[in-house]
């Protein structure tokens, strides 16, 4: 895990002020409510956050993915490249799906066609980027990639279908079908969650190879943060639809700059500490009418009445971090906001 | 897939047997004497007492119920079906002569039925809540709705009486027929009964196509860079076919019953004319041997849907 | 600082009962409420023939046979001089009535053999579910040609014929709920302490089922409406000199009727289709208010 700096060198991909609405029966939710972040080539990002923080939607409005309706984006900019994917023709952007930027989704079972074989499904991710390419020669490519991502007796496995893959396997799979075409972006939606913790270990184990081998930016969704600590190089943490902090991930984990931040690396249960569990308290905002100025304040132990009436603006904290918070210089010495116990040593 | 095929055939076969066993009930219940549904009607016209006697011998008549079940039912498979009461000839002949044009209307009522319901159906999913869709699914719920008999009706009153163009009954003209006679007299019949059973396979088709273009699998396609068109096409049509199909299958049965309406309304010379005009002249023995074709038909078409079941989908394949 | 629980209502939700929600969402429904007025319209033209037609529907005029409409009779007279509106409108009793009892019937079957097929489980479970499919396909038609040709016609055989094919419905629907209920901890807690099934399926399957099984029941009702005129017409159902919306139309199968006497066959085949689109109609909605999705 190398801390990048600031480079001179432009961003993989930046997102500009994005914002995505959801229309359901009861009203419309602001998923994603002016997110801006940016990768660079062959860095991996961790998006972390609760259910409904808005990491999901983000994710899937880069390739164009929010099913509308009942979704709408309605503003920002999604820069490939300086491309903006948004105003990309159809044509472009089915070019770039699966090629320069591919995705790894939560639930294997449910994200492979259940009727059509592995092999095939893999294949056609090959297929769909070149149309030359016949059908043994892209079983062949197939065949080579299962056996990369470690998926034993690959040669029989590609004639079979997606339920006679264990849990494991198929997210290996889904891992091949993502790295088919070599991209440059790889996104990968909660891609252990799904997964018996043993596997998680190693299906991680597996991204950060593929990360390796390919040299593609990872944008890595997740909740989890000991998946952080092992994948990551950098951190966007996401609290009710916008970027609250921004840093490199080890900066993050010794001195968060946020309130949420500092109480989701509290609650994650210690061994080698005794004590109470701790836990944020309240609950997620709802987001079809999200709390006036800050977000977190209605559960921010720092809260005061300015973070009631004024909005944060995400500011630039050098050294590569942001924050989105009106007292962030006050956690800048690392206070104990929510342990129950003193703070260890 | 060979124990699942197994397990569902006996089942089936069961199944038969309890249908027949009903239908055998009936046949006792029937008023009047058994014996004159079972012997051709010359013979028992010229037969003596003592004759008749030994032919209700012979029949098991005197036998337990068992026993006749038993006997009448190997009759029955061997192609038996007892005589005629009204002119006294076999039943499996005056049936026979009447497959050929129920299964001919049946068969272009299918087809028709599924060239409706399935391009409707799909643009229907399509175009999910649009107009096109509101107006898709007013069409088939008119086709639920209103019963066959009167929209054959009313084509009756628009393309034979008002338009002279298409006749409305019988399956040819006697004195002129021919390929395009025939044509012209199939028309009406199967263009009515394929509306009206196409309502019901178009909501099923739609709600098909709804429930896999929602699946995580299309976002999958999607984000490969797949198409539109390939999604629908290759992955959300083959899977939505699966339910249909089989539920088409399954439906047979039913699809005889519209036949039934349809050759009354047409006098089209089918088994459900034959049946209906049976009922009114008590022609018991006809009726139960219309039952019996029923029965296997059931028979038929549930092993035809698990059947397609198995072929089409490989998660059952290999279970 | 405690904490507050994840289901605590976000400030400012109004708390609606799930009755009066169901409520505004079938009103939402345009069609589904045109419907229902018009079947009430239907029903009370049905339940006040006679005041409303003025004749006796089964007083034959020798010397007025298929007479158009006029003054005396709206509707025209038919082959026997009955006035027709007056036949119409009791014939919607025979009609709602075989309709509403069908559906009755298949549901208190469909009701039994899916809470004891969900209870039971086993092979008791896996033959009802195989019984199911036959008689899902077992056409209705059929069965009723096969008893009005060896027993005879009746209403009460139409009202079987009918109603016992259309169970699987139900009986399919009212399992799933048995199903699910059955796991749920109170009721093992219930049972635990000694709670009969009897009480299982009356104070809990009962209630949990009733908002889907009514849409299933309405859709019954437009079914074997639909039926009872198909059986009527083909000749075996309902009688003459009874009348029934389908055995008025079977004098239609004449050209000459259909082309010179529309007050004939119009009428009755309007009737059907309109009250089986109205009930199809209310079911629709009614699966909108019970079920958003």
């Amino acid at each position: 895990m190398t801390e990048r700096s600031e480079g001179t060198e432009p961003p993989l991909l930046s997102i500009e002020n994005l914002v995505v609405d959801f229309a359901t029966d009861d009203g419309l939710v602001h998923a994603v409510d002016g997110v801006s972040l940016t990768v660079r080539a062959g860095e991996i990002v961790a998006v972390v956050g609760e259910s409904g923080s808005g990491k999901s939607v983000t994710a899937m409005s880069i390739l164009g993915l929010v099913r509308t309706p009942p979704g709408v984006v309605r503003d920002g900019r999604i820069l490939l490249r300086g491309e903006d994917l948004r105003t990309v023709t159809g044509e472009r952007l089915r070019e770039i799906r699966g090629a320069d930027i591919a995705m790894i989704f939560q639930d294997p079972m449910t994200a492979l066609n259940p009727v059509i074989t592995v092999g095939q499904q893999i294949a056609e991710a090959l297929r769909l980027h070149d149309r030359d390419l016949g059908k043994a020669a892209a079983r062949t490519r197939v065949v080579e990639l299962l056996r990369m991502v470690g998926v034993p007796d690959a040669e029989t496995r590609y004639g079979q279908y997606p339920h006679e893959f264990s849990g494991g396997m198929r997210q290996r799979a889904m891992i091949a079908m993502a790295i088919a075409n070599d991209p440059d972006l790889l996104i990968a939606d909660e891609p252990t969650t799904a997964l018996d913790v043993t596997i998680q270990a190693q299906v991680l184990d597996l991204l950060r190879t593929a990360q390796r081998e390919t040299q593609a930016a990872t944008i890595l969704i997740t909740h989890d943060l000991g998946v952080v600590a092992e994948l990551a190089d950098r951190v966007v943490v996401m609290y009710g639809g916008r970027v609250v902090e921004e840093a490199g991930v080890r900066p993050l984990f010794a001195r968060p700059r946020h309130p949420y931040t500092a109480g989701l690396l509290a609650s994650v249960p210690r061994a080698d500490l005794d004590g109470e569990l701790v836990s944020i308290p309240g609950s997620p905002p709802n987001m079809i009418e999200p709390p006036s100025g800050c977000a977190f304040h209605p559960r921010c132990p720092m809260a005061r009445e300015r973070c009631v009436e004024d909005r944060p603006e995400l500011r630039d904290l050098g050294d590569g971090r942001r924050s989105a918070c009106h007292f962030t210089d006050e956690l800048a010495e690392g206070s104990a906001l929510f342990s129950a116990e003193e703070a260890a040593g | 897939m060979g124990a699942y095929i197994t397990r569902r055939l006996l089942i089936n076969v069961l199944v038969f047997f309890l249908i027949t066993v009903v239908i055998f009930w009936l046949v006792h219940k029937a008023p009047g004497d058994p014996v004159a549904m079972m012997v051709p009607a010359d013979q028992l016209n010229s037969g003596s007492a003592a004759f008749i006697a030994a032919k209700r011998h012979e029949l098991g008549l005197d036998q337990p119920l068992i026993l006749q079940y038993w006997h009448w039912l190997v009759n029955a498979l061997h192609g038996d079906f007892g005589y005629s009461l009204t002119n006294g000839r076999s039943v499996t002949s005056l049936l026979g002569e009447r497959l050929g044009p129920t299964i001919e209307l049946m068969g272009t009522g299918l087809l028709l039925s599924l060239v409706i319901a399935f391009p409707l159906g799909i643009v229907a999913a399509l175009r999910r809540n649009t107009r096109v869709d509101y107006a898709a699914t007013m069409v088939s719920l008119g086709s639920v709705s209103i019963p066959a008999f009167f929209m054959a009706l009313i084509a009756i009153y628009v393309f034979t009486v008002r338009f002279p163009l298409l006749p409305s009954s019988g399956i040819s003209d006697p004195s002129a027929p021919g390929l395009a006679d025939s044509l012209r007299h199939l028309v009406l019949p199967a263009l009515i009964l394929g509306v009206a059973n196409s309502g019901a396979y178009m909501r099923y088709v739609r709600s098909s196509m709804i429930t896999e273009l929602g699946a995580d699998y299309v976002r999958t396609a999607e984000a490969k860079g797949a198409t539109r068109r390939r999604v629908v096409v290759r992955h959300t049509l083959r899977n939505s076919l699966i339910p249909v199909l089989t539920y088409v299958a399954a439906n047979l049965p039913q699809q005889l019953a519209g036949a039934v309406v349809i050759e009354q309304v047409f006098a089209w010379p089918g088994m459900g004319q034959l049946a209906i005009s049976s009922v009114g002249r008590h022609d018991y023995s006809v009726i139960i041997g219309f039952a019996l074709i029923v029965a296997v038909l059931v028979l038929i078409s549930s092993l035809l849907a698990d059947i397609l079941y198995t072929l089409v989908d490989p998660r059952v394949r290999l279970g | 600082m405690s904490a507050i629980g994840l289901d605590t209502p976000a400030p400012g939700a109004v708390r609606r009962s799930p009755g009066r929600r169901a409520v505004r969402r079938f009103l939402r429904h345009r069609m589904a409420v045109v419907s229902a007025v018009v079947l009430l319209l239907i029903v009370l033209a049905a339940v006040f023939a006679r005041q409303i037609s003025g004749h006796d529907p089964n007083a034959t005029d020798l010397f007025a046979t298929r007479t158009g409409p006029s003054g005396d009779h709206w509707l025209g007279t038919d082959s026997t001089g009955r006035d027709v509106l007056a036949r119409l409108l009791f014939a919607g009793r025979v009609s709602l009535g075989v309709g509403v009892a069908a559906a009755l019937l298949s549901v208190a079957v469909g009701t039994v053999v899916g809470s004891l097929s969900g209870l039971l489980g086993g092979w008791v479970d896996q033959t009802a579910m195989r019984l199911a499919d036959v008689f899902m396909s077992f056409p209705s038609v059929v069965v009723m040609v096969v008893i009005a040709g060896v027993i005879g016609p009746s209403v009460t055989a139409m009202v079987i014929a009918i109603g016992l094919f259309q169970w699987p419905q139900s009986g399919r629907l009212v399992r799933g709920v048995t199903l699910s209920v059955r796991e749920q901890e109170y009721v093992q807690a219930a049972r635990a302490v000694g709670a009969g099934p009897l009480w299982l399926v009356r104070r809990h399957i009962v209630p949990a089922a009733l908002p889907p099984v009514s849409v299933v029941a309405t859709i019954a009702v437009a079914q074997a409406i639909g039926l009872e005129a198909t059986m009527s017409f083909l000749g075996i159902g309902v009688q003459p000199p009874a009348a029934s919306w389908g055995n008025m139309l079977t004098d239609a199968q004449s050209l000459t009727v259909i082309k010179t006497m529309p007050w004939l066959w119009l009428p009755p085949g309007l009737a059907v289709a309109v009250t089986v689109l109205a009930v199809n109609f209310i079911g629709d909605g009614l699966r909108d208010a019970v079920d958003p999705r």
